[in-house]
C-alpha cells in the first residue's frame, strides 16, 4: 500500500473535468484508489461522485492511497495529473 | 394573479399558456422482489442506463454541432456519473442483496447523494449535485412506462413548466419554435438547463419549488427571466406592461445582435474602450453577453451592506477572482470600498455616528486609512485574487498626494504578508478616481504615483459646482456641461497624456452620447458606462469622427455656458447626421 499528500495546485480547484480525468486515471488499474481530504473525507477515486465530492479547491491538500496491483504506476500517474494542473491552462 | 419567485436563469420576457410537462413522479415505492424477479430487474435497471446513455450521446453529438466543446463537456461529465460505481455496481448490488425494485434503490442512492452535497460549504461544489439529479431523473424517467408530454409535440406555442428539465429538453426547445421559454420547480443559475437556456436565447426562471404541482395546462402565465418571477393568471394592466418591455427588449437584442461583435472604433479609425460599470455583489456572468472589453469600474461598497459583520478576506477573495475569471484577458478595475461612517457603525466599528453632510464627510479612503485593517484584509483579498493580473485596483475620493502615498504603504505591507505567509498574490496596477476638484488640479502630481485615473464625473460635478443633486432647490444647476466642468476634464486628460498613463470616465457623463463626443474628442481612453447603456454608448462611439469631434471639445472649452456648449453640439450632431 503506498500513501502520498498531493496539493491541488490547479486555479479551478477539482471541478468536474479534473474530477473526470482523475477518475479515468484511476480506473485504468487495477488497484485500489482513495483520497482523503483535510476534513477525513475519504472516496474512491474511481467514482466521479466521490471524487466531486471532496470540494478540493485550490490549494487544498489531499491523501492519496493506491493498494493492488500496479499501485506505484497509479499513484504516478495521478500525481502528474495533479503536478500538470489537469492541462487547465 | 399569483407572482412566484424563483430564480432568473436566462433573460427574456415569455408569454403565454402554460404547458405542463415533466411533472414531478412523485417518491419511488418500495417492492420487494423473488431473487428471480430480482436478477430480471438489474437487467431492466441496466437497460434504463443504456438507454440513458444513448441519449447523452445523441444530444452530446447535437450540442457538438450547436453550441461547441465547451458545452459538450458537459455531457461528457453526465457521462462518466453514467459510469459511476454507484450506478454500474452499487445499485445493481442493491436490488439483488435487499431484493428491492430498481426504482427504489435508484431513489435511495439520490437521497444518500443529495445528503451528502448539502454538507458541502462551497457553493460551486454543493449546485454540482443537480448534475447528479439530472442523470438519475433520466434513468428514473426510462424506468417509468408511463407516457409523458413531450416538448417535441407541442403544438400551441407555450411556456412550458417542469419539476425538472434535461439539457436533452432543452435542446428540443430550441428547434421547437412553439416553445417561448421555461420555467421549473428545481435547477439553479449554475445548472446545464440554465446555460442551455441562455445559449439558446430562451427566457427561463427555476428553483421556482412547487410551480410544476400548482399550474395547470393553459393557465396564462408571464416568465420573467430578468427579475426572477412568474406571474400566474396576470391582469390586463400588468399583461400590457410586460408587452411593452418585451417590446423593448426585443429592440435592445436586434441592436444587441449586430453591436456585439463590432469593435469600438470612431469613423475615422480611433479606438475608445467601452468598458462596463458593476457591483462586486452581482454575478459577474450577467453581462458577459455584451462581449464588454472590460471593467472600468467594479464598485465594492455593496460586499459591506446589509450585514453586521465585515466581509471576510477569503469571502471577499472568492467574488473577487470569480470576477478576474468571469473577464480573464481583459481588465478589471475594482475599486476599494467607499463606505461612509453610518455603514461603518452599522459594521460593529466604535465611535462614529450619523454625518450631517456625508458627501463632505468621512468617507472612501479617509475612512481606510483611518481603519486601516479594513483596507488591509480587502487588499490581501485582491492580490490574492489577482492570479492572472488582470485585476487593477482604484481608490475613491482622494484628495491630497499623502492619501494615495499612505495607501501605497498599506498595498505593500499587504503583498510583503502575503509573500511572508507564502500565500499565492500578484500586485495589481493601481489607479485613482478623480471626483475632487483638489485631486483634479494637482492630477500631474498624483499620476507620479500612479499607473492610471479614472474620472467619477457625478462628485466632480457636484463638488466643482457646489450642488447637491437631491436637492430640489438647486439640482437644475447640476450641469455636465458647465465650462467649468469641461476645463477640469481637459485638464485632467492634458495631464494623463503628458504622462503616458490612460484616463477613464466612470460617471454618468461617459453614459451620455452628447457628452461620449467630447470626452473622446479630448483624448479620453475608456469610457466606462452601465450595462443598460453599454451598446448605446458603443454606438455613438462608433458614429463620431474623432478629428471633428477633438476640433469641437477645444473650441467647446472657449464657450461661456452651458447654453452654448450644448447648441455647438447639436449643431455639430445636425451637421453630421446629413453627411
Amino acid at each position: 500500500m503506498i500513501k502520498k499528500n498531493i496539493k491541488v495546485v490547479n486555479e479551478l480547484g477539482i471541478h468536474a473535468r479534473p474530477a473526470g480525468m482523475i477518475v479515468n486515471t484511476a480506473s485504468s488499474f487495477p488497484c485500489e484508489v482513495w483520497l482523503e481530504n483535510e476534513d477525513g473525507m475519504n472516496v474512491n477515486a474511481k467514482s466521479i461522485m466521490g471524487v466531486m465530492m471532496l470540494a478540493a479547491a485550490c490549494g487544498s491538500n489531499l491523501l492519496l492511497t493506491a493498494n493492488g496491483g500496479k499501485e506505484e504506476d497509479a499513484v504516478k500517474a495521478i500525481e502528474k495529473l495533479f503536478a500538470d494542473k489537469f492541462d487547465e491552462d | 394573479m399569483l407572482i412566484k419567485k424563483g430564480i432568473a436563469a436566462s433573460l427574456g420576457i415569455a408569454m403565454g399558456p402554460a404547458l405542463v410537462i415533466n411533472k414531478e413522479q412523485g417518491r419511488a415505492e418500495k417492492r420487494m422482489l423473488t431473487p428471480e424477479e430480482a436478477h430480471a430487474e438489474v437487467h431492466r435497471f441496466k437497460t434504463a442506463v443504456e438507454q440513458t446513455r444513448a441519449d447523452l450521446k445523441a444530444m452530446r453529438d447535437k450540442v457538438l454541432s450547436v453550441l461547441g466543446k465547451k458545452h459538450a463537456r458537459l455531457i461528457d461529465a453526465h457521462n462518466l456519473i453514467l459510469s459511476d460505481v454507484i450506478i454500474t455496481q452499487t445499485i445493481p448490488k442493491k436490488i439483488r442483496g435487499k431484493l428491492i425494485n430498481a426504482e427504489y434503490a435508484l431513489q435511495e442512492a439520490l437521497d444518500n447523494i443529495e445528503r451528502q452535497f448539502a454538507k458541502i460549504d462551497d457553493e460551486y461544489f454543493r449546485e454540482r449535485r443537480f448534475d447528479f439529479i439530472d442523470v438519475f431523473k433520466k434513468i428514473a424517467s426510462h424506468l417509468a412506462s408511463a407516457e409523458k408530454a413531450s416538448s417535441e409535440n407541442i403544438s400551441e406555442p407555450s411556456v412550458l413548466v417542469a419539476s425538472s428539465l434535461f439539457p436533452s429538453d432543452t435542446m428540443a426547445f430550441r428547434e421547437n419554435k412553439s416553445v417561448l421559454g421555461f420555467c421549473t420547480d428545481l435547477g439553479s443559475k449554475a445548472s446545464h438547463t440554465a446555460i442551455f437556456a441562455q445559449s439558446a436565447g430562451l427566457p427561463a426562471v427555476v428553483g421556482l419549488v412547487d410551480i410544476s404541482s400548482q399550474l395547470r395546462t393553459g393557465d396564462y402565465i408571464i416568465a420573467d427571466g430578468e427579475q426572477g418571477i412568474v406571474i400566474v393568471n396576470p391582469s390586463a394592466a400588468i399583461i400590457n406592461k410586460y408587452k411593452a418591455r418585451k417590446a423593448e427588449l426585443e429592440k435592445e437584442e436586434a441592436l444587441f445582435s449586430r453591436l456585439k461583435d463590432l469593435p469600438a472604433v470612431t469613423v475615422d479609425g480611433h479606438k475608445v474602450n467601452v468598458f462596463l460599470n458593476l457591483d462586486a455583489e452581482g454575478s459577474p456572468f450577467k453581462w458577459k453577453r455584451l462581449k464588454a472589453g472590460g471593467i472600468g469600474l467594479c464598485r465594492t461598497e455593496g460586499l459591506f451592506m446589509n450585514r453586521s459583520i465585515l466581509p471576510s478576506e477569503d469571502e471577499q477573495y472568492e467574488k473577487y477572482l470569480e470576477l478576474a475569471k468571469a473577464y480573464s484577458g481583459c481588465p478589471v478595475i475594482i475599486r476599494t470600498a467607499d463606505i461612509g461612517g453610518d455603514r461603518a457603525t452599522k459594521l460593529g466599528i466604535k465611535g462614529l455616528h450619523d454625518e450631517r453632510n456625508p458627501f463632505m464627510g468621512f468617507r472612501g479612503i479617509r475612512l481606510f486609512l483611518k481603519y486601516p485593517e479594513l483596507l488591509k484584509t480587502q487588499l490581501r483579498a485582491l492580490f490574492r485574487a489577482n492570479i492572472k493580473g488582470n485585476i487593477s485596483i482604484m481608490i475613491p475620493m482622494v484628495t491630497s498626494y499623502n492619501e494615495v502615498e499612505a495607501f501605497r504603504q498599506i498595498a505593500d505591507s499587504a503583498i510583503a504578508e502575503l509573500a511572508a505567509e507564502g500565500r499565492p498574490a500578484k500586485p495589481c496596477r493601481l489607479g485613482i478616481m478623480i471626483e475632487i476638484p483638489s485631486a483634479a488640479l494637482i492630477v500631474d502630481q498624483l499620476l507620479s504615483l500612479v499607473d492610471f485615473i479614472s474620472v467619477g464625473t457625478n462628485d466632480l460635478i457636484q463638488y466643482s459646482l457646489a450642488v447637491d443633486r437631491v436637492n430640489q432647490y438647486v439640482s437644475s444647476l447640476y450641469e455636465p456641461f458647465h465650462p467649468a466642468v469641461l476645463r477640469l476634464l481637459h485638464l485632467i486628460t492634458e495631464a494623463a497624456k503628458r504622462c503616458g498613463k490612460e484616463v477613464s470616465i466612470c460617471g454618468e457623463m461617459a453614459s451620455d452620447p452628447e457628452a461620449a463626443a467630447f470626452l473622446v474628442g479630448i483624448g479620453v481612453d475608456t469610457l466606462s458606462v452601465t450595462p443598460k447603456m453599454f451598446l448605446r454608448i458603443k454606438n455613438a462611439v462608433r458614429k463620431l469622427n474623432f478629428k471633428t469631434s477633438a476640433a469641437m471639445a477645444l473650441s467647446a472649452l472657449d464657450l461661456p455656458s452651458a447654453k452654448k456648449v450644448r447648441a455647438l453640439f447639436d449643431r455639430e450632431n445636425s451637421t453630421h447626421s446629413k453627411l
